[in-house]
């Protein structure tokens, strides 16, 4: 793969890497950090990329392993992750305060979540791949996919309206 | 779209039974403002998804490897090569010179040493001719003053 094929074809896998790692390693600086290993090593290995059917699911792939052993590797070193950035979501003026809320709500849910159900909400509604794509990116079967997807949409869905109703009763 | 339709996807979406396609329609339901209330935790969710969705890395990534840099490894090597050909050459031109000219340069210094040689040689006897005529001189000289002293 040559340079110029590389920057248009995988470097605009830049984001989605991105925020696969913010998702797994919740730090900005850890996924920052990660996003550039993992694009190093893309780099180094640019010649045997062509390779890969899907480079999207491949640097998916990647990077979930990636971000999991790190995961692991601090959690062997009983080293807690430190998080600071549970910024306070963007939504436009118009949503209430309560919508606002909840929308950050979601990204404590979804955090709490087991790790395969995390993955498949990212990949599935943030990055919006097919349930095969997840797949193999998971090294799962589809239908098992489907069924964390439902499990983690469900688990989200009810804690918020657990919090809605605690409002309002 | 109707709000009849809209319950219905979510319910297949709710079980992970929705195509990309209606999850799309879904998204585009949830990005207008007014929502039933029934509805409203779904729109916190999708509004989630639309946000995440729109982070970007911001950061730069550095492309270029930390190999050594082969060009002025190369360049520095061909001057050196340049130097070492050249003073080698004129080594071995100078070496060619001398070995061409010693027997002649020996032939010359024979000669020089052979014309010194007679040089001293006559110089030497000139003196001694001059000293045994200084020392007659003085001789009589000696016995001139001698008799008048």
């Amino acid at each position: 793969m040559q340079q110029a094929e590389f920057l248009n074809t995988v470097l605009p896998l830049k984001d989605k890497v991105f925020r696969l790692a913010k998702r797994l390693l919740v730090s900005v600086d850890e996924a920052e950090d990660a996003t550039q290993e993992l694009f190093f090593k893309l780099w180094k290995n640019k010649n045997k990329l062509s390779k890969y059917k899907s480079l999207e699911a491949f640097a998916m792939t990647m990077t979930k392993n990636y971000c999991l052993d790190q995961l692991k590797a601090k959690r062997s070193n009983n080293l807690k992750l430190v998080h600071s950035n549970y910024k306070d979501s963007n939504v436009s003026l118009e949503h209430d305060l309560e919508i606002k809320d909840s929308v950050s709500k979601v990204h404590e849910l979804i955090d709490s979540l087991p790790e395969k159900q995390k993955l498949i909400i990212q990949l599935r509604d943030i990055e919006n791949f097919e349930f095969e794509e997840i797949g193999k990116i998971l090294d799962i079967k589809p239908s098992a996919v489907r069924v964390g997807l439902s499990r983690a949409r469900k688990t989200i869905r009810q804690q918020l309206l657990k919090q809605h109703n605690y409002g309002i009763k | 779209m109707e709000l009849s339709n809209i319950e219905k996807l979510i319910e297949k979406y709710e079980n992970a039974e929705t195509s990309l396609q209606e999850e799309k329609l879904l998204k585009k339901y949830f990005q207008q403002n007014k929502v039933p209330v029934h509805l409203l935790e779904y729109k916190a969710m999708f509004s989630y998804f639309d946000e995440s969705r729109a982070e970007r890395f911001t950061k730069t990534i550095p492309l270029k490897t930390k190999k050594p840099h082969w060009k002025w490894a190369s360049v520095a090597a061909a001057v050196l090569l340049l130097v070492s050909v050249y003073t080698f050459n004129s080594n071995s031109k100078k070496m060619a010179i001398t070995n061409a000219e010693r027997i002649e340069a020996e032939k010359a210094y024979k000669e020089t040493q052979e014309a010194f040689q007679l040089i001293s040689q006559n110089l030497n006897k000139g003196e001694s001719v001059a000293i045994a005529g200084l020392q007659k001189f003085q001789n009589t000289h000696n016995k001139v003053f001698k008799t008048n002293e």
